[in-house]
């Protein structure tokens, strides 16, 4: 965990006061709502189809369990008892009061949370992978170099009106869970040969109405320049992005327009200029934000203990400690996926109940400490082994148990229609459908590891693009209409979907969808053959063909 | 529009030409880039302080040569958010060590205050009088910074090193 000093606190509170004071010129009449959306904007403020809509940062998706139950307190105080977590280590609250935003900023602020720059065309919240610390074979724990940058990166005087938002994620981990390369920038912590800490520096990723894949800019960036290239990368971008075409604003298409070469160079030449200078990180400086982070006194507690060997007995336990526990660094211990995908269940959501009742788990087996992951899941990152079959009780009784982490009915999808004033169609009803239709456990297992992504429209919040199944709700003739495209991937080996065949009504997706996993079932070559490695070793045809011959 | 300098409100001495208004015989004026580029020899000649109102997309290296001759540089806000002036700022500022007057233009407003004087500018064409009067009251708004820039405000970073080491010295 990182704790806020006096110093960051500070900051964060004067943020709300300003932010109070803005609300209260709103409220007065003396901005304009013209002039009142960009300052909303950077605090995270929405206006959607029914209220206005309040996310709220959490950097690097960690959180501790005082901050949870906060967040479970402003959807009770202030929502309607819920919140729905995002694909950006994000929640969001739905149905917020204007005149009551500042006093919910206010409680958050007391715990160290705030809302700075969650929307708006401004550098957003820095997220990682949510393993990290944890994670097996990480180079180093990715948090504290994305804490130093979510400082860096937070009020910035010449970086806060960008032409287009702006995205960083950092992995420290081969197997990218962090999503890298469909942002801004994504890095990638590494060693060079010399054993120093850098990063492989990504640029120009993101998906929206024109996708692409990140491209390495940088093979290796000392880590105490980092600083400076980011800066080098956005100055750049500050003047010559576009802003006569809100589509065409984001980095992706500047570097798209200018080539990566050309674009490197600039970056380059501009780095020149400020690599020596105050923004260069020195060793003192990196270890004061290291040590700012606490880690669990973890026990020496064996591989195996008699607890979870008792537990194996019971299939529904043994279900859920194969599907959502994961190897931890240390012995003994366990990273325990929680899976907000319920069958039935809009994707992401969790009520403040099942919020607060978390934190106490946290508190009881996992040293107080809660992940959020892009992928709308909870982790619990320190869990010994041992407390596994009493932590797997007490989820089940909270609805939080569902054995379907990374199968079939983990479902990432936007708000969709339902709430989000720029879509097109419904996201979250295609989503319960489907977990319905694949509720038979059996039946997730046997098709294995398979990621279906829905958006709403073309803005891609859904992250469409990169499902290995991708859902897209676009508007046609006033009917909402689902393009599917297969292929996708946002791992390391990131790639975007292709298109299997026209559109299809709203009524009619789930039967594709399950005409599209037939297929696979019976075009793969054996069932470890994962639905992703089929589509790439026999291209999008054949899912054509089988789909789309019946139609 | 008030103009604020040195934290208050003050007259702005400076005339605002246009490409094609003739040149008036004395005074201090204000020119736009193209017109000061073209004429920059004859512009600087005369007596009367010279400043020029650069435009967000033009490279401001071209400016670089005059800048020791300049009595204000004005940068435009052609919406508050469009924030291309500020990396200018900072470049005229830090790079090309430019210390004559730096004016923001535009849609200025009181939210934007701490950034701009961060970035260097220290004149504001405020576009509202009650804006341009909470000036003093929103430029102390914060007292933590992350950044380093060129106004030379302490940074978290740093300033924890010295509350670090000055720790250290007491026990």
């Amino acid at each position: 965990m990182y704790a806020y000093d006096e110093i960051d606190r500070t900051l964060v509170n004067e943020r709300v006061s300003e932010f109070r004071d803005q609300v209260k010129r709103r409220l007065s009449g003396e901005l304009t709502e013209d002039e009142f959306k960009i300052l909303r904007l950077q605090n995270g403020v929405y206006l959607q189809l029914h209220a206005y809509m309040f996310r709220v940062a959490i950097p690097y998706g960690t959180l501790a369990t005082n901050q949870l139950r906060a967040l479970a307190h402003v959807a009770r105080k202030y929502d309607r008892g819920y919140g729905h977590f995002t694909t950006r280590q994000n929640i969001q609250f739905n149905w917020i009061k204007l005149a009551e935003l500042p006093d919910a900023l206010a409680d958050l602020a007391d715990v160290g949370i705030h809302a700075m720059q969650t929307s708006g065309n401004n550098m957003r919240n820095v997220t990682s992978d949510q393993w990290a610390g944890v994670a097996p074979g990480e180079i180093e724990d990715p948090r504290i170099w994305s804490e130093l940058i979510r400082q860096h990166t937070t009020l910035h005087p010449e970086f806060s009106f960008l032409p287009r938002k702006f995205k960083i994620a950092i992995t420290a981990s081969d197997h990218d869970r962090a999503a890298i390369k469909i942002h801004d920038i994504g890095l990638k912590l590494i060693r060079n040969e010399k054993g120093e800490t850098g990063f492989e520096v990504l640029v120009g990723g993101g998906l929206g109405r024109t996708p692409f894949i990140g491209k390495t800019i940088k093979h290796f960036v000392h880590g105490r320049d980092i600083l400076s290239y980011i800066e080098a990368i956005l100055r750049v971008y500050n003047q010559y992005g576009r802003r006569d075409n809100i589509y065409k604003a984001r980095i992706k298409i500047l570097v798209h327009e200018l080539g990566i070469e050309k674009f490197s160079r600039e970056v380059e030449e501009e780095w020149q200029h400020i690599r020596n200078s105050s923004l260069q990180i020195d060793d003192e400086v990196i270890e004061d934000i290291r040590s700012r982070f606490t880690y669990p006194a973890y026990e020496k507690l064996p591989h195996m203990p008699d607890e979870l060997r008792q537990a194996a007995a019971d299939p529904d336990f043994e279900a859920w400690r194969k599907n959502s526990v994961a190897p931890h660094k240390v012995q003994g211990y366990s990273i325990v996926t929680i899976s907000l995908k319920p069958i039935g269940g809009p994707p992401g959501d969790a009520t403040a109940e099942q919020m607060d009742a978390l934190a106490d788990l946290a508190d009881r087996y996992s040293f107080g400490e809660i992940r959020v992951g892009h992928e709308q899941n909870l982790a619990l990152p320190h869990v010994a082994k041992r407390d596994l079959p009493a932590l797997w009780k007490a989820l089940d009784k909270l609805g939080l148990a569902t054995p379907n982490v990374n199968l079939i009915t983990d479902i990432i999808a936007c708000p969709g229609l339902d709430y989000c004033s720029l879509a097109n169609a419904r996201s979250i009803p295609i989503a319960q459908e489907l977990t319905r239709r694949f509720a038979n456990h059996e039946l997730a297992n046997l098709i294995g590891r398979l990621h279906i992504n829905i958006s709403g429209c073309i803005n891609a919040c859904g992250h469409h693009h990169v499902g290995h199944i991708g859902i897209l709700g676009v508007e046609k003739n006033g009917e909402e209409v689902y393009q599917i495209t297969i292929g996708g991937r946002a791992d390391e080996n990131a790639a975007l979907g292709t298109l299997i065949g026209p559109g299809v009504k709203f009524d009619e997706v789930a039967d594709v969808i399950e005409d599209v996993v037939e297929a696979y079932l019976a075009l793969r070559e054996r069932p470890e053959e994962l639905f992703m490695d089929t589509v790439k070793r026999l291209g999008v045809e054949p899912f054509k063909e089988r789909v789309y011959a019946t139609r | 529009m008030p103009l604020v300098n040195g934290g208050k409100i003050v007259d702005d001495g400076f005339v605002k030409l246009a490409v094609d208004t003739p040149l008036p015989e004395g005074g201090d004026i204000l020119v736009p880039a193209e017109r000061f580029l073209g004429e920059a020899e004859g512009l600087l000649k005369r007596a009367g302080k010279v400043g020029v109102i650069w435009p967000n997309n033009r490279d401001i290296g071209e400016l670089v040569p005059y800048l020791g001759k300049l009595a204000t540089v004005a940068l435009v806000f052609p919406t508050f958010r469009d924030g291309r002036a500020y990396s200018q700022a900072r470049l005229l500022r830090e790079r090309h060590n430019y210390r004559g007057e730096l004016r923001a233009t535009g849609q200025v407003l009181r939210d934007q205050f701490v950034f701009m004087l961060r970035a260097g500018f220290d004149a504001f064409e405020v576009k509202k009088q009650a804006d341009a009067e909470a000036f003093m009251q929103t430029a102390k708004r914060y007292s933590v910074f992350y950044q380093p820039t060129g106004d030379g405000r302490i940074t978290a970073l740093h300033r924890r090193m010295q509350l670090r080491h000055s720790e250290g010295v007491g026990t």
